[in-house]
């Protein structure tokens, strides 16, 4: 799951039961998918579960899409 | 086989169990709530899973609900072999979602890439199942959507299928006529699968060319029915064995085993063989 808030900068919050292994690579993960959108500053909390990648890239963007109201897709 | 697109492990795994064709659901399986966050599962996962040679389909919603060429724009985007359109009833609908394609395709620079498969789900549907059929050069099939279809006609669903027999006719006629492929509705209780495999002989026998599941379970049954058995390759190998020999002597029709072999007989060869090579249990090569 992840949470998008108001924040300064990307402060991305991880909670994952891989987060040893993959930790880095998941929040570069979740930082990547939030510049490719233009988000520059945001609190960032996820909860994984030892997602995929692009399970991840899906869900950060749509809790960014939900939180700025401004659809990836067109009308 | 029928895959939840809100569930992302099971996108990730369903190729594992070696269906032709998956396709990852954004209509009846997803809320309301979830269809953005579904559109977006099921476009990174199509971008990135390797599903090797299975066939891609994305089951998106109806183009005339606010969410429907979001997921035109999302799966073509995406690279998606085929689209199911849901509910088709006029060939004018599908002549619609034709237009969406092309628009999305066109901005990527794919052009021409990505089919149509049209689920037929009610009685307007069925009566127009040809037109639908021959709508546009993108339909690569048709199916039936049985549950709809039963309510529709104010049914119910019944484990001989006798409500389905027009419907199932109706669809496989036209795909015939049409020249593109057909497949079977669902059979949804997991727990009966004797039933499940008289449906899948029944449709077989109709001339479906396979049917949608929703289990990995029923794979098996399904790949068991339509597989060719040994006696029938090794009949069909001497059909398309006498016809060749004929051929080359300048020869249209044989007799085989004391039976005349004329043009039919070889199409059902040929077509037995096909689908050996499909199933696995013979070898492309050793049919040329």
């Amino acid at each position: 799951m992840v949470t998008i808030g108001p924040g300064e900068g990307l402060q991305v919050e991880l909670q994952s039961s891989v987060a040893a292994q993959f930790g880095r690579q998941i929040k570069a993960v979740i930082t990547e998918t939030l510049e490719g959108l233009g988000v520059t500053d945001a609190h960032v909390q996820a909860v994984d579960k030892g997602a995929l990648d692009c399970t991840i890239r899906a869900r950060v963007t749509a809790a960014a899409v939900r939180a700025t109201g401004k659809d990836v897709w067109k009308d | 086989m029928f895959v939840p697109g809100n569930n992302p492990g099971m996108m990730a795994d369903a190729h594992i169990y070696g269906p032709d064709s998956i396709m990852l659901d954004l209509e009846d399986s997803v809320t309301m709530a979830e269809k953005d966050a579904a559109r977006l599962l099921v476009h990174n996962a199509l971008k990135s899973i390797d599903y090797g040679n299975t066939e891609m389909v994305v089951r998106i919603n109806p183009l005339n609900t606010p969410y429907g060429k979001k997921d035109v724009e999302a799966v073509v985007k995406a690279g998606v072999d085929v689209i199911r359109m849901p509910k088709t009833e006029t060939a004018e609908e599908v002549r619609e979602l034709e237009a969406e394609i092309l628009k999305v395709e066109t901005e990527i620079g794919r052009v021409g890439e990505t089919k149509i498969m049209a689920a037929i789900e009610s009685a307007l549907g069925i009566v127009n199942a040809y037109a639908i059929a021959t709508a546009s050069p993108r339909m690569m099939g048709i199916a039936l959507g049985a549950e709809d279809y039963s309510a529709n006609l104010k049914t119910n669903r019944t484990p001989g299928g006798a409500e389905l027999l027009l419907a199932r006719e109706q669809i496989v006629v036209a795909a015939r006529a049409a020249g593109i492929a057909c497949f079977d509705t669902v059979y949804s209780n997991l727990d009966d699968m004797e039933t499940f495999r008289k449906e899948v002989e029944l449709i077989k026998t109709l001339g479906f060319d396979g049917k949608s599941i929703i289990n990995p379970r029923q794979i098996e049954v399904v790949n068991s029915v339509f597989t060719p058995t040994e006696k029938e390759i090794t009949k069909a190998r001497a059909v398309v064995a006498a016809i060749k020999e004929a051929q080359a002597k300048g020869s249209g029709v044989i007799s085989l085993n004391g039976k005349m072999v004329d043009r039919p007989v070889v199409l059902r060869a040929e077509r037995t063989i096909a689908l050996a090579v499909a199933a696995g249990v013979i070898d492309k090569e050793e049919v040329l």
